[in-house]
C-alpha cells in the first residue's frame, strides 16, 4: 500500500485544477500586459481569478487581492513592507509567536539586526497565542501583529478573530500567514480583522509556486519587487497566468467541499490519534481539538524521528518528522521545543497530514504499521532501555 | 539530502544488531538531547574481536554506521579495530551526506568507546591506547547547553 501523509508538506495537483490551467499553458500564452486578443483573454482571466478569490475569503475588494509566487514571498513582502512603511514613523516593535513558519521568523531575524525590537508570544504547551498575550504586548511603537493561522507542523488552530479585534481596537496592523488553514477552515478576511494575509496554491491541490497577499484597502505597504507595472505597481513581473488560474479554481474547489471534508478528516484523524495514543511513552502535540482537521503530530520516546520516516518509508508511508535529522540542522523543530518538550522527546516526532484523497483503509494500514515500526525501533534502542528502567 | 544504497541497506537490514549478554566491553556515545546514542558490545578471544554488536537510537545514517563499523571489526584485532576511522564507514558505505558525517564519527567513538570499557575491565588505563572520547562533537546553535 502506498500512502501520502505529508499533505501538510504539499498536496497533489487536482486533475480539475490541471484542466483549469491547461489552456493557459498552451493556445492562451499572452502576455497579460498586452493589447492583442491573447494578451486580453490571459488578463481577463487573471482579473476573474482576482475577484473568485477576493469573494473566498471574504474580501471586499478584487484589488485587495496581490498575486505572488507563493507563501513565502508573501509573508516577506507582508511584513518587510508594512514594517518599512511604519519605522518612517517611528514604528520599530513587531509583535509575533515562537512557532511561526521560517518565512515569517527568518524576516523578523532580519528586521530584529536592522533595529526592530521583536515580542516572540509564547504558544503554552496546547501550542495556542493567548490573546491577552497580544494585548498586554501592544505598545505605541508596535508597528505590526503578525501570528499564523494554523501551525504548519502541529496544526493548531489560532484564536485570529479575537486577535484581530485586538489589534483594530489598538490601531495596529494585523497579518496572518493563512498558509495552512486556507481551504480547510472558513476565513472571512473582514469579520476577523485582518488586515494582511498569507496563502499559497500548492497547500490545497493548486500549482506550486503561485500565491497571494490581501492587503486590505488603505493599508500601506512598500513594494517587494520592483520593475514593471504589474499589479497595479505593487508587483513586478509577468503573472503566472496558468498558476493563478489553477490558485483560484483550487481554492474554489476546496471552499466549496470544506464542510464535509472537515467532518471527514476529523473523525479519521481523531481514531488515529487514538490509536496512536495506545502506544506506550507516545503522546499527541498540540491541542486535540483546536487543530486543522487533518493533522496529527506525536511523539514517541526512546526512537529518532527520521529513522522512523525512513521505515515507514520502506513500507509505504510518506510523512514527515520535526526531527533534527530530517532538517540537515542539528536540533529538533522550534515548534515543538515551542510547546516546552525536551530535545530527546521532540527528536522523536511524526507528522501525519492528510488530505480528501485519503481513506479509512490507509488509516487500518498506519494503525497497523506505526505501532510495528515504532517497536521495532525501540528493540533496538539504548535509550528506550534507560527509559524503560526508570 | 539521499542516502547510497549501501547506507539504505544497512539502515533497512542492519547487521549484527543487538547484545552481548557475556560482553567484554561495552562502549556508549552520543547523546539524546542531540538525537543519537549508540551503544557497541565487544567480545575478544586474545587479541582478536569475535564478536560485536549494537544498539543505536538515532537516525538512518546513525544506524547503518553503526552497522557497518561492527562489520568492519569483527574478527579483526584489537590494533586493527582502534585503527578504524569515521573516513572508513563513510567509505564502506558509499558516501554519507555531509550534514551525517558525525553519525560516522560517533560510530567510530562508539568502537573506542567499547575498547576503552575493555582496557579498564583488564585493570589498563585505556587512555594512552585508545584516546580521549568526545561525548558530542557539534555545535547545536541553538543555545542548549551542550
Ligand atoms: C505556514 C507556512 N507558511 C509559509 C509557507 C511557505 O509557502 P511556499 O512554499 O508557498 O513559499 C509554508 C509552506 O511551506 C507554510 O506551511
Ligand atoms: S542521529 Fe541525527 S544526524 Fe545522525
Ligand atoms: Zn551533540
Ligand atoms: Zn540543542
Amino acid at each position: 500500500m502506498q500512502i501520502y501523509a505529508d499533505n501538510a508538506a504539499t498536496t497533489a495537483l487536482s486533475p480539475k485544477v490541471l484542466e483549469a490551467m491547461t489552456p493557459y499553458l498552451t493556445e492562451v500564452f499572452g502576455n497579460p500586459s498586452s493589447l492583442y486578443r491573447i494578451g486580453a483573454k490571459a488578463k481577463d482571466a487573471v482579473e476573474a481569478a482576482r475577484a473568485e478569490i477576493a469573494e473566498l475569503i471574504g474580501a471586499k475588494n478584487a484589488n485587495e487581492i496581490y498575486f505572488t509566487s507563493g507563501g513565502s514571498e508573501a509573508d516577506n513582502w507582508a511584513i518587510k513592507g508594512v514594517c518599512k512603511m511604519l519605522k518612517l514613523k517611528g514604528k520599530n516593535h513587531i509583535i509575533t509567536t515562537r512557532f511561526e513558519h521560517h518565512a515569517v521568523l527568518h524576516v523578523c531575524e532580519g528586521l530584529a539586526k536592522e533595529g526592530f525590537e521583536v515580542t516572540y508570544l509564547d504558544v503554552y504547551e496546547n501550542g495556542i497565542v493567548k490573546p491577552e498575550d497580544v494585548k498586554s504586548a501592544i505598545k505605541d511603537t508596535t508597528a505590526l501583529v503578525t501570528v499564523m493561522y494554523a501551525n504548519n507542523e502541529i496544526g493548531t488552530i489560532q484564536p485570529i478573530a479575537e486577535i484581530g479585534r485586538i489589534c483594530r481596537e489598538a490601531g495596529v496592523l494585523f497579518h496572518t500567514d493563512a498558509v495552512q488553514a486556507m481551504g480547510n477552515v472558513p476565513i472571512n478576511v473582514e469579520e476577523e480583522c485582518i488586515d494582511l494575509l498569507s496563502l499559497t496554491g500548492h497547500k490545497f491541490h493548486g500549482p506550486k509556486g503561485c500565491g497571494a497577499l490581501y492587503v486590505r484597502r488603505g493599508v500601506r505597504i512598500a513594494n517587494l519587487i520592483d520593475g514593471g507595472a504589474q499589479e497595479r505597481s505593487k508587483r513586478a513581473g509577468t503573472e503566472n497566468v496558468a498558476g493563478i488560474v489553477g490558485l483560484a479554481k483550487a481554492l474554489e474547489l476546496a471552499v466549496s467541499t470544506m464542510d464535509e471534508r472537515r467532518e471527514r478528516l476529523t473523525k479519521m484523524r481523531n481514531r488515529l490519534i487514538d490509536g496512536l495514543l495506545n502506544i506506550e511513552k507516545s503522546r499527541l502535540n498540540g491541542d486535540r481539538d483546536s487543530r486543522l482537521p487533518g493533522n496529527v503530530n506525536m511523539c514517541f520516546e526512546g526512537i529518532e524521528g527520521e529513522s522512523l520516516l525512513l521505515k515507514l518509508d520502506l513500507a509505504g508511508v510518506s510523512a514527515s518528522s520535526g526531527s533534527a535529522c530530517t532538517s540537515g540542522s542539528l536540533d529538533p523543530s522550534h515548534v515543538l521545543l515551542s510547546l516546552g518538550l525536551p530535545h530527546e522527546i521532540a527528536h522523536g516526532s511524526l507528522r501525519l497530514s492528510f488530505s480528501d484523497d485519503n481513506t479509512e483503509e490507509e488509516i487500518d494500514y498506519l494503525l497497523k504499521v506505526i505501532p510495528e515500526t515504532v517497536s521495532y525501533l525501540r528493540s533496538f534502542s539504548p535509550l528506550w532501555d534507560k527509559i524503560k528502567s526508570e | 539530502m539521499a542516502y547510497s544504497e549501501k547506507v539504505m541497506d544497512h539502515f533497512a537490514n542492519p547487521r549484527n544488531v543487538g547484545e552481548i549478554p557475556d560482553a567484554d566491553g561495552i562502549g556508549e556515545v552520543g547523546n539524546s538531547k542531540c538525537g543519537d546514542i549508540m551503544r557497541m558490545y565487544i567480545k575478544v578471544e586474545g587479541n582478536v574481536i569475535t564478536d560485536c554488536k549494537f544498539k543505536t537510537f538515532g537516525c538512518g545514517a546513525a544506524i547503518a554506521t553503526s552497522s557497518m563499523a561492527t562489520e568492519l571489526i569483527k574478527g579483526k584485532t584489537i590494533d586493527e579495530a582502534l585503527k578504524l576511522t569515521n573516513k572508513a564507514v563513510m567509505e564502506a558505505l558509499d558516501g554519507l551526506p555531509p550534514v551525517k558525517v558525525h553519525c560516522s564519527v560517533l560510530a567510530e567513538q562508539a568502537i573506542k568507546a567499547a575498547l576503552s570499557d575493555y582496557y579498564t575491565r583488564l585493570g589498563v588505563d585505556p587512555t594512552p591506547i585508545v584516546g580521549v572520547i568526545k561525548e558530542c562533537d557539534h555545535d547545536h546553535g541553538c543555545g542548549c547547553d551542550l
